[in-house]
């Protein structure tokens, strides 16, 4: 049982934008190949060239379809650590691994007193641990720690590899807990949501749904004739398309 | 107590800038090295293309350049053909080997040998050096590629989709993009529809899949595979209607008053009437005369028919386009079940757009002169931008499809303005662009060069490549009757042709970095018979000789003989030139450099290097100097700066002057490479505002463009409504002219040649009317591979290892068929096994899958039981690479009738549920190939692990 801090100074999380994801897995492997030499290094990867290859990525991209027919839509979902100010697995931690920061309430494990006895992969109803069964230690999305505070680095560059590398900007990092932050007027304006709030875990990370399908379906419009331009009809009487267009266009223009 | 972090951590030792090459899309990177070890690789925050995103291929670049797939050595072939045994060779034996075999047939017939290209960045060097060399059969993949997208936009307004321009995401407000176009500019197009849908722009997709880019557009048109033509033209027929053109625009831009003479039967037919200069005729009507159409300021009819002072009759060109697509043909209501998509959203389509052009005009307080020297104190816009690619491009309708779609563009006054879609420099070229092809027969010569570029820009029949005979002259048929206007070549029909011999047999065939052995085949298990097949006289193979270039051990490795292995693209100097593919932006011109951020660990060598290297061994006019010697001894980065293709014109237009004081054209600049280095490896000049739209028409850009030798004249570009070449081939076909084609291609010519562009089916699915194919089948690549050599990364291929026939899940339920199924997919080729996936967002006539995921076991290193190879597949089995033959005669191959490009997207194919509940294995399954490589492949990669013990007494915290 490990105790959270009962506050924290800041609420460092990210903000995406599923509205403009296009599930390009930028993010995912900019995560990747920073995180694999940072603060979880290695990431290791398994049959890398064989059947079932597969690894520790601290961020995943899933992609599904919500609806049907012409209601339905793609949906890319980016999935990683939300840093829940009440985590359940640092709350179910025995050894005190897990623990959620007192400054920036990022939730980090230290993989020197993890056990690997992954009670918090079972605890997290978000699926965003995962377990490096070569290193025998959890390991999480660590919003960058190594990057947002690093003053060896530009200081446009300190926010997390995902974010640094999202082509469509989809993805945002500051502190949700100043209400004054650019990321918490985002969520403001776009009605940004927590990942299933009844569980009670209170998400720091929000999702900004995507904006309603604007194909107009519902309305019947078609062109309509520019009134100001409207031209004669042509004396010869026919009144097909091209002979009205003409009657309308061929007025004295130069070049 | 909180446990201490380190937060402050040095990435690396080192930085260095170069370009990546994980795909076409050229993004300036950071590479982060520690003790000479590739760590991190970051996007370039100031590079003109990127903006310091990075996309899923590029930050798994170390995977890449990783890869226990990596060729390690020069390699000659012991064993048969495909057996995968070769013999390890010195670069010494290697260089001597490929020289004595180019030489000797150089000496002989040039033709007989032939060079093709993959993802090459570095054309304007492998075209110069086929240039040198005297052989016709040059091309890089474009035919099989986009090629009809470059065709139909440089032929019509100078520019194209693709490389060649963008929408402006800054201002648009309507943004419709067509079919699969993830393959190019993967990250610009990226940032720019974050930011149009952000600003509240509306984004509409046309194709079949709702995917990628397609999932968060406003409005899914889920259309039937190539019919978008038709979709456009009834669009268009809307527009009309409706009477929202900007005739303004058509009268400035445009060759709509241009007079085309009505002469039934006649040789001149269709022509533009011209006066005695060849300038083009109009019809004033304010000086009651036909006057030059070109001259400023005079006002022209745009409809009527007008008597010709030879007595010709001849009508504007704009009247023809609007004859067509005003009729009934075109219709919401008669090409909705074609399309599939209903008339009602045609027209609120069609609403939609005309609202966004004329009545949210974007105005730019900015001045710009014209042409003619008229000032205009403002730029108006139509904010209105398309954006189409290989969705497109890989059917055999699809230059008229392309074509339809930038006259709709034009129509609406959308190209090159605030808003619209704007052009890269160095375009817009001329209309067709004034560069003709090379290798005619009496432009071959043992020994000799060509006088000229392999491809080009035909404007008639006496521009093709053909003999006295109309035989082709090339090798893939490129520029004959079969492919008039194929300006980027078509290799994909280069190893059938050259094992038929049809036009001829060949000695020797030189590829690079192309996998021509699998997936950029059609028709793999003939294609590797091709490679294969022997001489049954003198045993010998048909294909007599096969030199190879690639860093990675894929599919076609095994096929050749010899093998000349390539860096990765950390390992190499390039350049990316305005001389071939530009990475400008709309608001300049750009180009960039890569440097060798590490040195090889294996004997290998970049490609371009060993060029270099083969054209001064056989002494190639221009990679020697008078005395026979090197010309660039310094290898490529010595070409980069020192090669002038004109005075003053060279690779890199940056920095040029003895002491880089000048761009564009100017002396070579010995320091030219430290001052790319020093700039990140790129070099960006930003226009002046007034130079930035109607780059067509715009004096202060055109003068510029004239003085950096991207055009020769500073006359503006007039768009081709009417395209009079099409015509010309039409005239040909009717038998007049000194060019005419032959009978059996007559037919083809008449039809396909209209000089309107128009809709037509797909040219399989007609052929096969009436037979049991009901599905359209189409491909693309993963976002996350297109473009890359993906396979054999261990982080990719964790995203995707298997691909699945996608399907709709109604249409898959009246067939039996669920998710996991196993299912057999029959063209009029083959057939293929493949597990289904079902989906809602899927037009319902249409399956797809992503391409390039099936590898052939043996292959890139990848073990045998990887799913790439048990359970990935590709339909190429199922695509041949000529026409159905289907009542006899000669069979066409399987293209655009224009421009010869490759129709991937035409396939129709049936499909059944596979009887028996153990299949769970992909068919046709190739035999195993053999490698010469290391097969100890790890079980366990720890990459980032060796890091650690430095890293952590490096915090600066500490």
């Amino acid at each position: 049982m490990t105790m959270l801090p009962e506050k924290t100074d800041k609420k460092l999380g990210l903000v995406i934008d599923l509205d403009i994801c296009v599930g390009c897995h930028a993010c995912v492997t900019s995560c990747k190949e920073w995180n694999t030499s940072g603060y979880s290094a290695p990431l290791t990867d398994f049959n890398p060239y064989g059947a079932d290859p597969h690894g520790t990525w601290l961020n995943r991209v899933h992609t599904y379809e919500a609806g049907e027919g012409h209601d339905g839509r793609t949906v890319h979902f980016p999935r990683s650590c939300l840093h829940c100010e009440e985590p359940a697995c640092v709350t179910v931690c025995p050894t005190g691994a897990s623990y959620k920061r007192e400054e920036d309430g990022i939730v980090l494990v230290n993989p020197d007193t993890c056990i690997g006895c992954k009670l918090c992969s079972w605890a997290c109803p978000y699926g965003a641990r995962e377990y490096d069964y070569a290193e025998g230690v959890m390991k999480k999305c660590t919003l960058c720690v190594d990057r947002i505070y690093n003053e060896t680095i530009p200081k446009e560059d300190r926010i997390p590899a995902c974010v640094r590398a999202c082509p469509t900007s989809a993805r945002h990092f500051g502190d949700l807990g100043d209400p004054k932050s650019d990321v918490s007027k985002l969520v403001a304006k776009r009605e940004g949501y927590d990942l299933m709030p009844e569980m009670g875990y209170k998400p720091v990370n929000k999702y900004l749904p995507p904006r309603p399908a604007r194909d107009g379906r519902a309305t019947t419009d078609t062109p309509t004739r520019p009134n100001a331009q409207q031209g004669k009809e042509p004396s010869s009487g026919t009144t097909s398309t091209a002979d009205k267009f003409f009657a309308w266009a061929d007025t004295v223009l130069s070049r | 107590m909180q446990p201490k972090v380190a937060t402050s951590v040095p990435i690396g030792d080192e930085v260095k800038a170069t370009t990546c090459y994980m795909c076409a899309c050229r993004c300036g990177i950071k590479v982060h090295l520690k003790d000479g070890t590739v760590k991190y690789i970051e996007g370039n925050r100031d590079h003109p293309v990127n903006r310091g995103v990075l996309c899923g291929k590029g930050a798994a670049g170390i995977m890449q350049h990783n890869s226990p797939a990596r060729l390690t050595s020069p390699l000659l072939r012991v064993g048969p053909r495909g057996s995968g045994e070769f013999r390890e060779i010195t670069w010494e034996e290697a260089l001597k080997t490929a020289s004595q075999w180019l030489g000797e047939v150089r000496d002989r017939d040039p033709r007989k040998m032939a060079f093709f290209t993959g993802r090459d960045q570095s054309q304007s060097l492998t075209g110069f050096w086929a240039i040198q060399y005297g052989t016709p059969n040059y091309a890089a993949h474009g035919g099989f590629c986009s090629v009809n997208m470059a065709a139909a936009g440089l032929y019509t307004f100078g520019g194209a989709f693709w490389e060649f321009g963008d929408p402006d995401w800054e201002h648009t407000r309507y943004f419709m993009m067509f079919g699969v176009a993830e393959d190019h500019a993967s990250n610009p197009i990226k940032i720019g529809i974050g930011k149009l849908k952000n600003r509240g722009a509306k984004f509409v997709a046309v194709n079949p899949v709702r995917t990628g880019y397609t999932a968060i557009a406003d409005e899914w048109v889920g259309i039937k595979p190539g019919t978008d033509g038709l979709f456009v033209g009834a669009l268009i027929h809307e527009l009309l209607k409706a009477q929202k053109i900007d005739i303004d625009y058509q009268v400035r831009y445009t060759n709509a008053p241009w007079l085309v003479i009505r002469n039934e039967g006649g040789s001149d037919d269709g022509l533009f009437a011209r006066d005695d200069q060849g300038n083009p005729l109009a019809y004033d009507k304010t000086k009651k005369q036909f006057v030059n159409a070109m001259s400023v300021d005079i006002t022209p009819a745009l409809s009527g028919e007008f008597n010709l002072p030879s007595g010709r009759k001849a009508v504007p060109a704009l009247q023809l386009l609007i004859e067509r697509f005003a009729s009934e043909e075109y219709a919401p209501e008669a090409v909705a079940e074609e399309t599939g998509v209903p008339a009602r959203d045609i027209k609120r389509i069609a609403a939609e757009l005309a609202h966004a052009a004329f009545e949210e005009e974007v105005v730019l307080d900015i001045p710009w002169t014209d042409w003619a020297g008229r000032k205009h104190d403002k730029m108006i816009g139509r904010p209105v931008s398309m954006h189409a690619m290989r969705g497109i491009s890989a059917h055999s309708n699809g230059f008229h499809t392309c074509r339809l779609i930038h006259i709709l563009q034009i129509l609406l006054g959308s190209i090159d303005c605030p808003g619209g879609f704007r052009y890269k420099s160095p375009y817009p070229k001329q209309t067709p662009p004034w560069l003709k092809p090379f290798g005619k027969p009496g432009q071959v010569a043992p020994r000799e060069p060509l006088g000229g570029p392999h491809l080009g820009f035909p404007t008639g029949p006496d521009d093709l490549l053909v003999d006295e005979e109309d035989q082709p002259q090339r090798i893939d048929k490129a520029f004959s009757w079969d492919a008039p206007l194929a300006a980027h070549g078509m290799m994909h029909m280069v190893i059938a042709n050259a094992a038929n011999g049809d036009p001829y047999p060949i000695d020797l065939l030189f590829l690079y970095m192309a996998n021509m052995g699998w997936n950029s085949s059609m028709n793999v298990p003939d294609t590797l018979e091709h490679l294969t097949a022997r001489d049954p006289k003198s045993g010998e193979y048909k294909i007599p000789k096969i030199i190879y270039s690639d860093a990675y051990y894929s599919e076609t490795v095994p096929y050749a003989d010899l093998i000349l292995p390539d860096t990765t693209y950390l390992e190499r100097w390039d350049c990316i030139s305005l001389l071939d593919r530009p990475i400008s932006e709309a608001d300049g011109p750009a180009d960039s450099i890569r440097q060798p951020v590490v040195e090889p660990d294996r004997d290998v060598r970049p490609f371009q290097e060993v060029l270099i290297e083969l054209g001064a061994q056989l002494g190639l006019p221009g990679f020697v100097n008078y005395d026979g010697s090197a010309k660039y001894p310094g290898g490529y980065p010595d070409y980069m700066v020192n090669h002038e293709r004109k005075p003053g014109l060279g690779p890199l237009a940056g920095w040029r002057g003895e002491n880089g004081e000048t761009f564009g054209k100017g002396k070579p600049n010995p320091n030219q490479l430290d001052k790319y280095i020093e700039n990140d490896c790129f070099w960006f000049h930003e226009l002046e505002p007034s130079q930035k739209y109607f780059k067509h028409a715009n004096k202060d850009y055109l003068d510029f463009a004239v003085s950096m030798g991207f055009r020769q004249s500073p006359t503006p570009v007039i768009f081709q409504l009417y395209l009079e070449t099409l015509q010309k081939f039409r005239l040909a076909a009717d038998g007049h002219g000194t060019a005419v084609p032959p009978e059996q291609h007559r037919e083809r010519i008449r039809t396909y040649f209209d000089p309107l562009p128009f809709w037509y089916p797909p040219l399989e699915g007609e052929m096969l009317k009436g037979e049991d194919y009901p599905l359209y089948a189409i491909t693309q690549r993963p976002m996350h591979m297109y473009h890359s050599w993906g396979s054999q990364n261990a982080w990719l291929r964790q995203i995707t290892a298997q691909n699945r026939l996608y399907m709709s899940r109604a249409r898959a339920a009246e067939l039996g068929i669920r998710d996991d199924d196993w299912v057999w997919i029959s063209s009029h080729t083959g057939r293929v096994r493949a597990q289904v996936m079902t989906m809602e967002g899927v037009n319902p006539d249409t399956v797809w899958t992503w391409n390039a995921i099936g590898k052939r076991k043996g292959a890139w290193m990848l073990k045998n039981d990887a799913p790439e190879s048990t359970r990935g597949f590709l339909l190429n089995h199922l695509i041949n690479e000529l026409l159905p033959e289907r009542g006899g005669g000669y069979r066409y191959s399987n293209s655009d009738p224009v421009t010869g490009q490759a129709a991937w997207y035409d396939l129709r194919i049936k499909i059944e549920k596979v009887s028996g509940k153990d299949t769970q294995e992909t068919w046709p399954m190739f035999e195993p190939i053999g490698t010469p490589l290391n097969t100890d492949l790890p079980d366990v990669l720890r990459f980032g692990a060796q890091f650690k013990d430095t890293d952590a007494n490096a915090d600066t915290r500490k």
